[in-house]
């Protein structure tokens, strides 16, 4: 009898990961968020509903992806910090400041962290923006794609983009990147999550599998 | 006259200092062809699930070392608090250790702010020890426990993230308990169809994981009372081993009767001793 009979599980060795696809993308009025829903731990799926969408504040949420353990805790650090800092400034914090509050610390423990969140929100300021901290750099862009399953959208973003899009047609693109991510990508799955943020507050919606968009599969 | 070495100041939380020694021993084992003694795992099955009045939590009681089952029923089911309580899978010290410490810390917590501790109070300081160090405590733990925001179930991962949701499986009989679950969960079920459901995907994960065995341990925790069944389920039995000579079952019993082996010759011969000297001395038992 071999030593292998009882091997030890993979997932007590591998990180938990979020092998994921998140998108963020501005409309003319506020920001549009998105995620996939599935968490892996080398080949075993260990959670198929979670909303990789953390809020860091009533206008001002980020999306998780890489480590679900460091992803989890720079968010609920940075939620923290900025309940502080609002409280301190006595308004609703600027979508900027979460983004740099987030930057810092992928920054500081670059080394130490493997996740790449995106933040995006809503503020009084500049109204609805995506920055991405990939790697500790902060950037602000129109629309922002992260995890996994980016990869296999890039061209699809690239052309299917347009500036002040409705809120609708924004909608509409990010389930519909989401879902063709969704099925190349075996690292992302489950359900769609998607925040809608603008003046008046966040709306969350969950789409199920069934009700996602159909796309070319044979 | 000077001191010829400094004590230090013993800071709380582990110590470190015994993973250098062992680095060394190790090569030095090696060296020799054996190997050094591997950490005790549970190698578990454990479960938990949201049912309309609160939560049941389930686990086995198998503990292997290597290929050796070390323990044949030890208890995977720690109390956090009197409202909470934890099953862990992963290296059995790790587990224990780590649920005590929170269990400690969420008592003095407690104490300070007067009130019954919540579920998510004791989440968030496990994912935080948890990832504090790094993936290297191997505890992969099941909370659940009912507080005044309703009955709530999470999953803790070494690395220390977090998942909460209505039933979990962790351990390596996890993706057998987990199809259970997946086939039989309702939302809102009554408590003896949820105490069955995780029985059912324990017991699949006893049967069909070599890691896993032995018997069933259910915890239900509801609004003011909690139930430990251990075991629940004995659903691994010792049998009784018959003889077949005497007619009855005889376990182990190695005596002859007498005359079976014939005696040839006897001889006898008396030593007179006598006693010299003799001493007492009485021991203080006080």
């Amino acid at each position: 009898m071999s030593e292998e009979l009882f091997p030890e599980p993979e997932w007590l060795s591998e990180e938990v990961k979020t092998g994921t696809t998140i998108i963020a993308v501005t409309f003319d009025g506020g920001v549009v968020l998105g995620s996939d829903s599935r968490v892996s731990a080398g080949e075993s799926v260990v959670n198929r509903v979670m909303n990789k969408l953390s809020p860091l504040h009533d206008k001002i949420y980020c999306a998780l992806s890489g480590s679900a353990a460091d992803a989890q805790t720079i968010a609920e650090m940075v939620n923290y910090q900025l309940d502080v800092h609002s409280i301190e400034v006595e308004a609703d914090p600027l979508v900027c400041s979460a983004a740099t509050l987030v930057k810092n610390i992928s920054y500081k423990y670059k080394e130490e962290l493997s996740a790449h969140l995106i933040v995006a929100g809503w503020d009084k300021k500049k109204g609805g923006q995506v920055y991405a901290t990939l790697s500790g750099l902060l950037t602000r862009q129109p629309f922002a794609i992260g995890g996994s399953g980016s990869f296999y959208i890039n061209g699809f973003v690239d052309a299917e983009f347009r500036k002040n899009m409705t809120k609708r047609e924004c909608q509409e693109f990010v389930v519909n990147a989401l879902t063709l991510a969704m099925g190349r990508d075996g690292s992302s799955g489950g359900v769609a999550y998607v925040v809608t943020i603008d003046k008046d507050g966040a709306e969350e919606k969950c789409i199920l599998g069934n009700e996602l968009p159909k796309f070319f599969d044979e | 006259m000077a001191t010829v070495s400094v004590c230090q100041y013993h800071r709380g939380g582990f110590s470190f200092e015994n993973c250098k020694r062992n680095a060394l021993l190790e090569a030095d084992i090696n060296k020799l062809g054996f190997s050094s003694p591997a950490a005790r795992k549970t190698g578990t099955t454990i479960c938990g699930v949201v049912y309309k009045d609160g939560v049941v939590l389930g686990a086995d009681t198998r503990a292997t070392e290597g290929m050796v089952v070390a323990d044949k029923n030890c208890s995977k089911i720690h109390y956090i608090s009197p409202n909470v309580y934890c099953c862990g899978a992963g290296t059995a010290a790790d587990t224990e250790m780590t649920t005590q410490i929170i269990s400690s810390n969420l008592e003095l917590h407690s104490l300070s702010t007067g009130r019954l501790p919540r579920v998510a109070t004791a989440n968030r300081m496990l994912k935080q020890m948890l990832f504090r160090y790094q993936g290297y405590i191997g505890a992969a733990l099941v909370l659940g426990g009912v507080d005044s925001t309703g009955p709530q179930l999470y999953s803790i991962y070494p690395h220390g993230s977090t998942d909460k949701l209505p039933y979990v499986t962790m351990g390596s009989g996890s993706l057998a308990a987990m199809a259970v679950f997946e086939d039989r969960y309702r939302p809102n079920m009554e408590e003896e169809e949820a105490k069955r459901l995780v029985r059912d995907a324990i017991a699949a994960g006893i049967f069909n994981d070599l890691g896993s065995g032995s018997n069933i341990d259910l915890c239900v925790i509801t609004k003011g009372k909690v139930d430990y069944l251990r075991p629940h389920d004995v659903a691994n039995k010792k049998g009784v081993r018959e003889d077949k000579i005497n007619g009855r079952p005889e376990t182990g019993n190695y005596r002859y009767k007498h005359g079976t082996t014939g005696v040839l010759t006897k001889a006898v011969t008396p030593l007179n001793l006598e006693v010299v000297e003799e001493s007492v001395q009485t021991m203080d038992t006080s």
